[in-house]
Protein backbone atom coordinates (compact mmCIF):
# COMPACT_ATOMS: atom_id res chain seq x y z
CA UNK A 1 0.00 0.00 0.00
CA UNK A 2 0.86 3.50 -0.57
CA UNK A 3 1.79 5.99 2.22
CA UNK A 4 -0.46 9.02 1.03
CA UNK A 5 1.56 12.12 0.75
CA UNK A 6 -0.64 15.29 1.10
CA UNK A 7 0.38 18.45 0.05
CA UNK A 8 -0.83 22.17 -0.30
CA UNK A 9 0.06 25.36 -2.11
CA UNK A 10 -1.45 28.38 -0.07
CA UNK A 11 -0.06 31.91 0.46
CA UNK A 12 1.52 32.94 3.86
CA UNK A 13 0.26 36.49 3.82
CA UNK A 14 -2.58 38.02 2.46
CA UNK A 15 -4.46 41.81 3.05
CA UNK A 16 -7.75 41.66 5.09
CA UNK A 17 -10.71 40.95 2.60
CA UNK A 18 -8.42 39.61 0.38
CA UNK A 19 -9.93 36.19 -1.52
CA UNK A 20 -6.92 34.14 -1.87
CA UNK A 21 -6.58 30.46 -3.52
CA UNK A 22 -5.85 27.03 -1.62
CA UNK A 23 -4.29 24.19 -3.80
CA UNK A 24 -4.31 20.76 -2.33
CA UNK A 25 -3.21 17.15 -3.40
CA UNK A 26 -2.69 14.14 -1.89
CA UNK A 27 -0.87 11.16 -4.03
CA UNK A 28 -3.08 8.07 -3.08
CA UNK A 29 -4.82 5.25 -5.34
CA UNK A 30 -8.23 5.35 -4.37
CA UNK A 31 -8.75 1.57 -4.54
CA UNK A 32 -12.37 1.81 -5.70
CA UNK A 33 -13.07 -2.14 -3.74
CA UNK A 34 -14.29 -3.31 -7.76
CA UNK A 35 -10.91 -4.43 -8.59
CA UNK A 36 -9.29 -8.23 -8.68
CA UNK A 37 -5.95 -9.07 -8.30
CA UNK A 38 -4.62 -11.68 -10.85
CA UNK A 39 -5.25 -14.50 -7.58
CA UNK A 40 -8.79 -13.57 -8.40
CA UNK A 41 -9.18 -11.86 -5.27
CA UNK A 42 -11.10 -8.57 -4.76
CA UNK A 43 -8.82 -5.91 -3.75
CA UNK A 44 -10.21 -4.25 -0.31
CA UNK A 45 -11.86 -0.94 -0.81
CA UNK A 46 -9.27 1.81 0.32
CA UNK A 47 -10.16 5.14 -0.79
CA UNK A 48 -10.02 8.85 0.95
CA UNK A 49 -13.42 9.07 1.81
CA UNK A 50 -13.77 12.74 3.75
CA UNK A 51 -11.66 16.13 3.14
CA UNK A 52 -11.71 18.83 5.12
CA UNK A 53 -10.13 22.70 5.49
CA UNK A 54 -10.77 24.68 9.02
CA UNK A 55 -9.42 28.28 9.25
CA UNK A 56 -9.02 28.72 12.97
CA UNK A 57 -11.21 25.60 13.88
CA UNK A 58 -14.11 26.94 11.68
CA UNK A 59 -14.91 24.76 8.76
CA UNK A 60 -14.60 26.68 5.51
CA UNK A 61 -14.21 23.54 3.01
CA UNK A 62 -15.35 19.87 3.48
CA UNK A 63 -15.67 16.88 0.62
CA UNK A 64 -17.11 13.53 0.92
CA UNK A 65 -15.45 11.28 -1.64
CA UNK A 66 -16.58 7.83 -3.51
CA UNK A 67 -15.70 5.41 -5.40
CA UNK A 68 -15.78 7.25 -8.23
CA UNK A 69 -13.44 10.07 -7.94
CA UNK A 70 -10.12 9.09 -9.83
CA UNK A 71 -6.41 8.83 -8.14
CA UNK A 72 -4.75 11.60 -6.44
CA UNK A 73 -7.58 14.05 -5.73
CA UNK A 74 -6.85 17.77 -6.36
CA UNK A 75 -8.64 20.59 -4.59
CA UNK A 76 -8.47 23.74 -5.70
CA UNK A 77 -10.82 26.27 -3.70
CA UNK A 78 -11.15 30.17 -2.67
CA UNK A 79 -10.93 31.64 0.82
CA UNK A 80 -11.30 35.17 2.31
CA UNK A 81 -8.57 35.96 4.35
CA UNK A 82 -10.36 37.34 8.26
CA UNK A 83 -7.68 36.95 10.71
CA UNK A 84 -4.28 35.41 11.29
CA UNK A 85 -3.89 32.05 12.74
CA UNK A 86 -3.97 28.54 11.31
CA UNK A 87 -5.09 26.71 8.18
CA UNK A 88 -5.50 22.93 8.46
CA UNK A 89 -6.16 20.15 6.39
CA UNK A 90 -6.89 16.57 7.36
CA UNK A 91 -7.40 13.66 4.89
CA UNK A 92 -9.58 10.89 5.80
CA UNK A 93 -8.90 7.15 4.86
CA UNK A 94 -10.96 4.09 4.68
CA UNK A 95 -9.70 2.22 7.80
CA UNK A 96 -9.66 4.99 10.13
CA UNK A 97 -6.42 6.37 9.23
CA UNK A 98 -5.93 10.52 8.99
CA UNK A 99 -3.43 12.25 7.28
CA UNK A 100 -2.76 16.09 7.97
CA UNK A 101 -1.14 19.13 7.29
CA UNK A 102 -1.30 22.84 9.07
CA UNK A 103 -0.30 25.89 7.89
CA UNK A 104 0.44 29.30 9.55
CA UNK A 105 -1.21 32.53 7.81
CA UNK A 106 -0.67 35.95 8.56
CA UNK A 107 -3.21 38.86 7.89
CA UNK A 108 -1.74 42.11 7.05
CA UNK B 1 -11.80 2.18 -34.01
CA UNK B 2 -11.85 -1.29 -34.26
CA UNK B 3 -9.04 -3.01 -31.26
CA UNK B 4 -7.38 -5.92 -31.85
CA UNK B 5 -6.92 -9.24 -29.62
CA UNK B 6 -3.52 -9.72 -28.58
CA UNK B 7 -2.94 -12.91 -30.62
CA UNK B 8 -4.34 -10.62 -33.72
CA UNK B 9 -1.80 -8.27 -32.54
CA UNK B 10 1.36 -10.08 -32.01
CA UNK B 11 0.60 -11.77 -35.65
CA UNK B 12 0.29 -7.91 -37.11
CA UNK B 13 3.67 -6.80 -35.17
CA UNK B 14 5.54 -9.39 -36.82
CA UNK B 15 3.38 -8.68 -40.35
CA UNK B 16 4.37 -4.99 -39.99
CA UNK B 17 8.40 -4.97 -40.26
CA UNK B 18 7.66 -7.67 -43.63
CA UNK B 19 5.28 -6.17 -45.43
CA UNK B 20 7.70 -3.23 -46.73
CA UNK B 21 10.65 -5.83 -47.50
CA UNK B 22 8.64 -6.33 -51.01
CA UNK B 23 10.55 -4.48 -53.34
CA UNK B 24 9.16 -2.68 -56.27
CA UNK B 25 11.84 -2.92 -59.38
CA UNK B 26 13.36 -0.70 -60.58
CA UNK B 27 13.45 0.60 -64.70
CA UNK B 28 14.97 4.37 -64.22
CA UNK B 29 18.23 4.91 -66.64
CA UNK B 30 20.52 7.30 -65.04
CA UNK B 31 20.74 7.40 -61.15
CA UNK B 32 18.52 9.73 -59.66
CA UNK B 33 19.96 11.46 -56.32
CA UNK B 34 18.15 11.25 -52.31
CA UNK B 35 20.04 12.64 -49.72
CA UNK B 36 18.49 12.26 -46.32
CA UNK B 37 19.80 14.24 -43.42
CA UNK B 38 19.88 12.50 -40.53
CA UNK B 39 21.25 9.17 -39.27
CA UNK B 40 18.35 8.34 -36.89
CA UNK B 41 15.59 5.94 -36.80
CA UNK B 42 13.50 7.98 -39.41
CA UNK B 43 16.84 9.08 -41.54
CA UNK B 44 18.30 5.57 -41.67
CA UNK B 45 15.03 3.74 -42.23
CA UNK B 46 14.73 5.92 -45.38
CA UNK B 47 18.07 5.31 -46.78
CA UNK B 48 18.06 1.50 -45.96
CA UNK B 49 14.71 1.18 -47.99
CA UNK B 50 15.40 3.19 -51.11
CA UNK B 51 18.70 2.18 -51.35
CA UNK B 52 17.29 -1.98 -51.19
CA UNK B 53 14.58 -1.03 -53.07
CA UNK B 54 15.68 0.72 -55.97
CA UNK B 55 19.26 0.09 -57.36
CA UNK B 56 18.57 3.17 -59.63
CA UNK B 57 18.93 5.77 -56.86
CA UNK B 58 21.90 6.85 -55.18
CA UNK B 59 21.25 7.51 -51.87
CA UNK B 60 23.41 9.75 -49.77
CA UNK B 61 22.64 9.60 -45.61
CA UNK B 62 23.90 12.88 -43.60
CA UNK B 63 25.10 12.11 -40.07
CA UNK B 64 28.20 13.89 -38.16
CA UNK B 65 28.02 10.93 -35.75
CA UNK B 66 29.94 7.64 -36.12
CA UNK B 67 27.06 6.02 -34.28
CA UNK B 68 23.77 5.78 -33.08
CA UNK B 69 22.33 5.64 -29.21
CA UNK B 70 18.52 4.58 -29.48
CA UNK B 71 16.42 6.72 -27.04
CA UNK B 72 14.45 3.45 -26.67
CA UNK B 73 15.53 1.24 -23.84
CA UNK B 74 17.80 3.53 -22.55
CA UNK B 75 15.92 4.03 -20.19
CA UNK B 76 16.71 0.46 -19.69
CA UNK B 77 20.39 1.19 -19.55
CA UNK B 78 19.20 4.28 -16.61
CA UNK B 79 18.67 1.39 -14.57
CA UNK B 80 21.99 -0.56 -14.73
CA UNK B 81 19.92 -3.50 -16.60
CA UNK B 82 21.45 -2.86 -19.94
CA UNK B 83 25.09 -2.37 -20.67
CA UNK B 84 25.28 1.94 -22.83
CA UNK B 85 26.89 0.10 -25.86
CA UNK B 86 23.87 -2.41 -26.68
CA UNK B 87 21.91 0.93 -27.58
CA UNK B 88 24.84 1.79 -29.94
CA UNK B 89 24.44 1.07 -33.81
CA UNK B 90 26.97 2.02 -36.23
CA UNK B 91 26.41 2.64 -40.30
CA UNK B 92 28.46 0.37 -41.43
CA UNK B 93 25.94 -2.23 -42.66
CA UNK B 94 24.19 0.55 -44.53
CA UNK B 95 27.48 1.30 -46.40
CA UNK B 96 28.66 -1.61 -47.43
CA UNK B 97 25.29 -4.11 -47.95
CA UNK B 98 23.42 -1.21 -49.20
CA UNK B 99 25.98 0.75 -51.17
CA UNK B 100 24.64 4.15 -49.27
CA UNK B 101 27.12 6.92 -49.18
CA UNK B 102 27.18 7.91 -45.57
CA UNK B 103 28.81 11.21 -44.70
CA UNK B 104 29.64 11.73 -41.21
CA UNK B 105 29.33 15.81 -41.45
CA UNK B 106 26.51 18.35 -40.22
CA UNK B 107 23.98 19.92 -42.56
CA UNK B 108 24.36 23.23 -42.16
CA UNK B 109 21.87 24.45 -44.89
CA UNK B 110 19.03 23.53 -47.37
CA UNK B 111 18.77 25.36 -50.52
CA UNK B 112 15.38 23.97 -52.26
CA UNK B 113 15.37 26.40 -55.38
CA UNK B 114 18.64 25.27 -55.92
CA UNK B 115 18.09 21.34 -54.90
CA UNK B 116 21.36 21.33 -52.78
CA UNK B 117 22.69 20.94 -49.07
CA UNK B 118 25.25 22.71 -47.75
CA UNK B 119 27.57 20.69 -45.32
CA UNK B 120 29.84 21.99 -42.79
CA UNK B 121 32.81 21.20 -43.91
CA UNK B 122 31.87 23.68 -47.41
CA UNK B 123 30.49 20.76 -49.51
CA UNK B 124 27.98 20.85 -51.60
CA UNK B 125 25.51 17.76 -51.90
CA UNK B 126 23.28 18.09 -55.26
CA UNK B 127 19.53 16.06 -55.07
CA UNK B 128 16.48 15.17 -57.21
CA UNK B 129 14.69 14.35 -53.82
CA UNK B 130 15.98 15.34 -50.58
CA UNK B 131 14.54 13.51 -46.78
CA UNK B 132 14.83 15.59 -43.89
CA UNK B 133 14.65 13.32 -40.54
CA UNK B 134 15.68 16.40 -37.79
CA UNK B 135 14.24 14.79 -34.41
CA UNK B 136 13.56 17.14 -31.74
CA UNK B 137 15.28 20.19 -30.07
CA UNK B 138 13.95 22.02 -27.31
CA UNK B 139 12.27 25.22 -27.47
CA UNK B 140 14.15 28.43 -25.96
CA UNK B 141 13.23 30.13 -23.14
CA UNK B 142 11.33 26.88 -22.61
CA UNK B 143 12.26 26.64 -18.71
CA UNK B 144 14.02 30.40 -17.18
CA UNK B 145 17.39 28.73 -16.35
CA UNK B 146 17.89 25.85 -18.27
CA UNK B 147 20.55 26.53 -20.31
CA UNK B 148 23.43 24.27 -22.10
CA UNK B 149 24.99 24.71 -18.92
CA UNK B 150 22.44 23.60 -16.01
CA UNK B 151 22.12 20.44 -19.11
CA UNK B 152 25.33 19.51 -17.59
CA UNK B 153 24.18 19.73 -14.29
CA UNK B 154 20.55 18.45 -13.98
CA UNK B 155 20.73 16.44 -17.32
CA UNK B 156 17.66 15.81 -19.66
CA UNK B 157 18.87 12.88 -21.45
CA UNK B 158 16.12 13.15 -24.00
CA UNK B 159 18.76 12.52 -26.78
CA UNK B 160 20.75 8.93 -25.75
CA UNK B 161 23.93 9.77 -25.51
CA UNK B 162 26.63 11.52 -22.95
CA UNK B 163 23.65 13.24 -21.01
CA UNK B 164 22.17 9.37 -20.73
CA UNK B 165 25.47 8.51 -19.01
CA UNK B 166 25.65 11.54 -16.65
CA UNK B 167 22.16 10.88 -15.35
CA UNK B 168 23.19 7.29 -14.93
CA UNK B 169 26.39 8.74 -13.01
CA UNK B 170 24.54 10.57 -10.92
CA UNK B 171 22.00 8.15 -9.85
CA UNK B 172 24.49 5.95 -9.07
CA UNK B 173 26.48 8.80 -6.74
CA UNK B 174 23.45 9.57 -5.46
CA UNK B 175 23.21 8.89 -1.62
CA UNK B 176 20.04 6.58 -0.37
CA UNK B 177 17.38 8.84 1.30
CA UNK B 178 18.01 11.31 -1.99
CA UNK B 179 14.98 12.65 -4.02
CA UNK B 180 15.25 12.42 -7.33
CA UNK B 181 12.78 14.94 -9.08
CA UNK B 182 11.44 14.51 -13.22
CA UNK B 183 10.88 17.58 -14.67
CA UNK B 184 7.88 15.72 -17.69
CA UNK B 185 7.22 17.90 -20.86
CA UNK B 186 4.34 19.11 -22.27
CA UNK B 187 2.70 17.94 -25.10
CA UNK B 188 3.12 16.93 -27.92
CA UNK B 189 6.78 15.02 -27.36
CA UNK B 190 9.43 12.76 -28.42
CA UNK B 191 7.84 9.20 -26.77
CA UNK B 192 4.97 9.89 -24.81
CA UNK B 193 5.33 7.10 -21.92
CA UNK B 194 8.93 7.57 -21.48
CA UNK B 195 9.23 9.74 -18.50
CA UNK B 196 7.00 7.71 -16.43
CA UNK B 197 8.77 4.56 -17.89
CA UNK B 198 12.07 6.26 -16.79
CA UNK B 199 10.59 6.94 -13.10
CA UNK B 200 9.44 2.96 -12.89
CA UNK B 201 12.65 1.91 -13.88
CA UNK B 202 14.37 4.14 -11.87
CA UNK B 203 12.46 3.18 -9.12
CA UNK B 204 13.43 -0.27 -9.57
CA UNK B 205 17.08 0.85 -9.64
CA UNK B 206 16.53 2.48 -6.21
CA UNK B 207 14.21 -0.52 -4.91
CA UNK B 208 17.69 -2.26 -5.33
CA UNK B 209 20.01 -0.02 -4.36
CA UNK B 210 18.77 2.71 -1.88
CA UNK B 211 15.54 2.12 -1.14
CA UNK B 212 14.81 5.27 0.94
CA UNK B 213 14.94 7.50 -2.01
CA UNK B 214 12.35 8.73 -3.90
CA UNK B 215 11.00 9.88 -6.97
CA UNK B 216 9.06 13.20 -7.70
CA UNK B 217 7.43 13.87 -11.11
CA UNK B 218 6.70 17.55 -11.54
CA UNK B 219 4.57 17.24 -14.88
CA UNK B 220 3.59 19.86 -17.66
CA UNK B 221 0.11 18.49 -18.15
CA UNK B 222 -2.81 17.13 -15.63
CA UNK B 223 -2.58 13.18 -17.14
CA UNK B 224 -0.42 11.59 -19.16
CA UNK B 225 0.01 8.59 -21.82
CA UNK B 226 -1.19 5.26 -19.94
CA UNK B 227 -1.69 6.67 -16.60
CA UNK B 228 -3.74 3.88 -15.56
CA UNK B 229 -1.30 1.61 -16.20
CA UNK B 230 1.78 3.57 -14.36
CA UNK B 231 -0.18 4.27 -11.35
CA UNK B 232 -1.34 0.53 -11.00
CA UNK B 233 1.87 -0.57 -11.65
CA UNK B 234 3.63 2.12 -9.37
CA UNK B 235 1.59 0.75 -6.50
CA UNK B 236 2.58 -2.94 -6.84
CA UNK B 237 6.17 -2.16 -7.55
CA UNK B 238 7.44 0.42 -5.40
CA UNK B 239 4.43 1.41 -2.58
CA UNK B 240 5.11 5.02 -1.71
CA UNK B 241 8.45 6.16 -3.76
CA UNK B 242 7.03 7.81 -6.63
CA UNK B 243 5.22 10.93 -6.04
CA UNK B 244 3.44 12.58 -9.45
CA UNK B 245 2.31 15.80 -9.60
CA UNK B 246 -0.07 17.39 -12.41
CA UNK B 247 0.31 21.01 -13.25
CA UNK B 248 -2.71 21.98 -12.29
CA UNK B 249 -1.57 21.60 -8.30
CA UNK B 250 1.87 23.22 -8.97
CA UNK B 251 0.97 26.06 -11.51
CA UNK B 252 4.00 24.23 -14.12
CA UNK B 253 7.81 24.56 -13.57
CA UNK B 254 9.05 27.75 -14.76
CA UNK B 255 12.76 28.19 -13.41
CA UNK B 256 15.31 25.96 -13.08
CA UNK B 257 17.97 27.00 -10.64
CA UNK B 258 21.07 24.58 -11.68
CA UNK B 259 23.33 26.10 -8.92
CA UNK B 260 20.58 24.96 -5.54
CA UNK B 261 19.61 21.83 -8.20
CA UNK B 262 16.14 23.11 -7.76
CA UNK B 263 13.03 23.13 -9.90
CA UNK B 264 10.69 26.25 -9.68
CA UNK B 265 7.42 26.08 -10.10
CA UNK B 266 4.44 28.99 -9.60
CA UNK B 267 3.56 27.45 -6.42
CA UNK B 268 6.23 25.84 -4.75
CA UNK B 269 10.02 25.16 -5.33
CA UNK B 270 11.45 21.39 -5.42
CA UNK B 271 15.33 20.86 -4.42
CA UNK B 272 16.58 17.88 -5.88
CA UNK B 273 19.68 15.25 -4.98
CA UNK B 274 19.52 14.75 -8.78
CA UNK B 275 17.37 16.30 -11.44
CA UNK B 276 15.78 14.96 -14.74
CA UNK B 277 14.82 17.73 -16.88
CA UNK B 278 12.99 17.31 -19.95
CA UNK B 279 12.15 20.96 -21.49
CA UNK B 280 9.15 21.39 -23.93
CA UNK B 281 9.92 20.35 -27.53
CA UNK B 282 9.38 20.80 -31.17
CA UNK B 283 11.57 19.68 -34.70
CA UNK B 284 15.02 19.67 -34.91
CA UNK B 285 17.17 22.86 -35.58
CA UNK B 286 17.47 22.29 -39.30
CA UNK B 287 13.57 21.99 -39.95
CA UNK B 288 13.12 25.37 -38.16
CA UNK B 289 16.30 27.44 -40.12
CA UNK B 290 14.86 25.38 -43.62
CA UNK B 291 11.56 27.21 -43.11
CA UNK B 292 9.89 23.14 -43.11
CA UNK B 293 8.49 24.51 -39.49
CA UNK B 294 4.88 25.82 -39.27
CA UNK B 295 4.04 28.37 -36.03
CA UNK B 296 3.43 25.24 -34.11
CA UNK B 297 7.26 24.42 -34.17
CA UNK B 298 6.69 21.27 -36.17
CA UNK B 299 6.39 20.31 -39.91
CA UNK B 300 3.25 19.85 -41.58
CA UNK B 301 3.67 16.75 -44.57
CA UNK B 302 1.86 14.84 -46.89
CA UNK B 303 0.59 11.67 -44.73
CA UNK B 304 1.04 9.51 -48.04
CA UNK B 305 3.97 10.72 -49.40
CA UNK B 306 5.53 12.64 -46.09
CA UNK B 307 6.50 14.87 -48.32
CA UNK B 308 6.59 18.71 -46.86
CA UNK B 309 3.53 21.02 -46.96
CA UNK B 310 5.92 24.20 -47.25
CA UNK B 311 8.84 22.95 -49.28
CA UNK B 312 8.07 20.82 -52.26
CA UNK B 313 10.57 18.34 -53.11
CA UNK B 314 11.73 17.72 -49.18
CA UNK B 315 10.32 15.41 -47.24
CA UNK B 316 10.08 14.66 -43.34
CA UNK B 317 9.90 12.06 -41.30
CA UNK B 318 9.97 10.94 -37.40
CA UNK B 319 9.50 12.75 -34.28
CA UNK B 320 9.51 16.40 -36.33
CA UNK B 321 6.68 16.14 -38.34
CA UNK B 322 2.68 16.78 -37.28
CA UNK B 323 1.83 13.31 -37.18
CA UNK B 324 -1.54 13.65 -36.48
CA UNK B 325 -2.91 10.54 -34.55
CA UNK B 326 0.49 9.06 -34.50
CA UNK B 327 2.64 9.33 -31.61
CA UNK B 328 6.57 10.48 -31.58
CA UNK B 329 7.73 6.91 -31.56
CA UNK B 330 10.81 5.49 -33.04
CA UNK B 331 8.46 2.58 -34.89
CA UNK B 332 6.16 5.06 -36.15
CA UNK B 333 9.64 7.02 -37.42
CA UNK B 334 10.72 3.69 -39.41
CA UNK B 335 6.78 3.07 -40.71
CA UNK B 336 6.65 6.58 -41.62
CA UNK B 337 10.24 6.20 -43.45
CA UNK B 338 8.97 3.13 -45.69
CA UNK B 339 6.14 4.67 -46.77
CA UNK B 340 8.21 8.32 -47.63
CA UNK B 341 10.76 5.61 -49.39
CA UNK B 342 8.51 3.83 -51.35
CA UNK B 343 6.65 7.12 -52.66
CA UNK B 344 9.82 8.82 -53.76
CA UNK B 345 11.06 5.69 -55.47
CA UNK B 346 7.49 5.46 -57.66
CA UNK B 347 8.36 9.06 -58.46
CA UNK B 348 11.78 8.22 -59.24
CA UNK B 349 12.15 5.63 -61.04
CA UNK B 350 8.42 4.35 -61.88
CA UNK B 351 8.07 1.80 -59.47
CA UNK B 352 4.63 0.48 -58.07
CA UNK B 353 2.83 2.84 -55.82
CA UNK B 354 1.91 1.08 -51.81
CA UNK B 355 -0.76 2.40 -49.62
CA UNK B 356 0.93 3.46 -46.98
CA UNK B 357 0.70 0.59 -44.11
CA UNK B 358 1.51 2.79 -40.71
CA UNK B 359 1.98 0.76 -37.38
CA UNK B 360 3.20 1.99 -33.97
CA UNK B 361 3.84 -1.01 -32.00
CA UNK B 362 5.58 -0.06 -28.69
CA UNK B 363 6.81 -1.81 -25.28
CA UNK B 364 6.92 0.15 -22.12
CA UNK B 365 8.82 -1.32 -18.85
CA UNK B 366 7.21 -0.66 -15.57
CA UNK B 367 9.30 -3.05 -13.80
CA UNK B 368 12.06 -5.20 -15.17
CA UNK B 369 9.50 -8.48 -15.32
CA UNK B 370 6.75 -5.85 -16.55
CA UNK B 371 5.83 -4.53 -19.63
CA UNK B 372 3.02 -3.62 -21.40
CA UNK B 373 2.11 -3.20 -24.90
CA UNK B 374 0.58 -1.12 -27.53
CA UNK B 375 0.26 -1.46 -31.31
CA UNK B 376 -1.66 0.60 -33.95
CA UNK B 377 -2.29 1.17 -37.42
CA UNK B 378 -2.97 4.62 -39.03
CA UNK B 379 -4.19 5.28 -42.56
CA UNK B 380 -4.01 8.84 -44.52
CA UNK B 381 -7.53 10.30 -43.57
CA UNK B 382 -8.45 13.59 -45.35
CA UNK B 383 -4.82 14.73 -45.31
CA UNK B 384 -4.23 13.78 -41.66
CA UNK B 385 -2.99 10.67 -39.97
CA UNK B 386 -5.94 8.56 -38.29
CA UNK B 387 -5.21 5.44 -36.32
CA UNK B 388 -7.75 2.58 -37.53
CA UNK B 389 -7.25 -0.36 -35.12
CA UNK B 390 -5.68 -0.27 -31.88
CA UNK B 391 -4.24 -3.18 -28.88
CA UNK B 392 -3.23 -1.74 -26.04
CA UNK B 393 -2.58 -3.48 -22.62
CA UNK B 394 -4.87 -3.66 -19.37
CA UNK B 395 -4.31 -2.42 -15.71
CA UNK B 396 -6.38 -6.30 -14.87
CA UNK B 397 -3.37 -8.15 -17.28
CA UNK B 398 -1.97 -11.06 -15.22
CA UNK B 399 1.93 -11.07 -14.09
CA UNK B 400 2.58 -13.69 -16.39
CA UNK B 401 1.34 -11.42 -19.39
CA UNK B 402 3.52 -9.15 -18.65
CA UNK B 403 6.17 -11.18 -17.81
CA UNK B 404 6.05 -12.39 -21.31
CA UNK B 405 5.87 -8.84 -22.56
CA UNK B 406 9.07 -8.05 -21.21
CA UNK B 407 10.77 -10.73 -23.01
CA UNK B 408 9.03 -10.21 -25.74
CA UNK B 409 10.27 -6.53 -25.82
CA UNK B 410 14.13 -8.09 -25.73
CA UNK B 411 13.11 -9.68 -29.29
CA UNK B 412 11.62 -6.21 -30.41
CA UNK B 413 14.26 -4.33 -29.75
CA UNK B 414 16.88 -6.69 -31.86
CA UNK B 415 14.78 -7.00 -35.21
CA UNK B 416 13.67 -3.64 -34.99
CA UNK B 417 17.18 -2.13 -35.04
CA UNK B 418 18.32 -4.73 -36.98
CA UNK B 419 15.38 -3.69 -39.35
CA UNK B 420 16.67 0.29 -39.62
CA UNK B 421 20.50 -0.11 -39.25
CA UNK B 422 20.69 -4.06 -41.15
Amino acid sequence: MTTPTPRVIVPSAAAKGEIFQVKTIISHEMETGLRHDDQGNVIPRKIINKFVCRYNETVVFSVDLHEAISANPFFEFSLRATESGRLDFVWEEDGGAVYTLSHQFTVG
Amino acid sequence: MKSWTRREFSRLAGAALLTALNQPKARGQAKARVVVIGGGIGGATVARYLAASATAIEVTLVEPRQSYATCFFSNLYLAGLRPFESLSHGYEALAKQYGIIVVHESAAAIHPAAKTVALNNGSKLSYDRLVVAPGIAFRDRALEGYDEAAMEIMPHAWNAGQQTRLLRQQLESMEDGGLFVLVAPPNPFRCPPAPYERASLVASYFQRRKPKAKILILDAKDSFNAQDLFQDAWNRHYPGMIEWLPAQFTGGVTAIDAKTRSVITAGATFKAAVANVIPAQMAGRLAQQAGLANRSGWCPVDPVTFESALQPGVHLVGDAIIGGDMPKSAFCANSQAKACAFAIAADLTGSARFPAHLFNTCYTYLAPDDAFSNAISFKPVDGKLKSVISFVSKVEESSEVRRQAARAAEGWYDAFTHDVFG
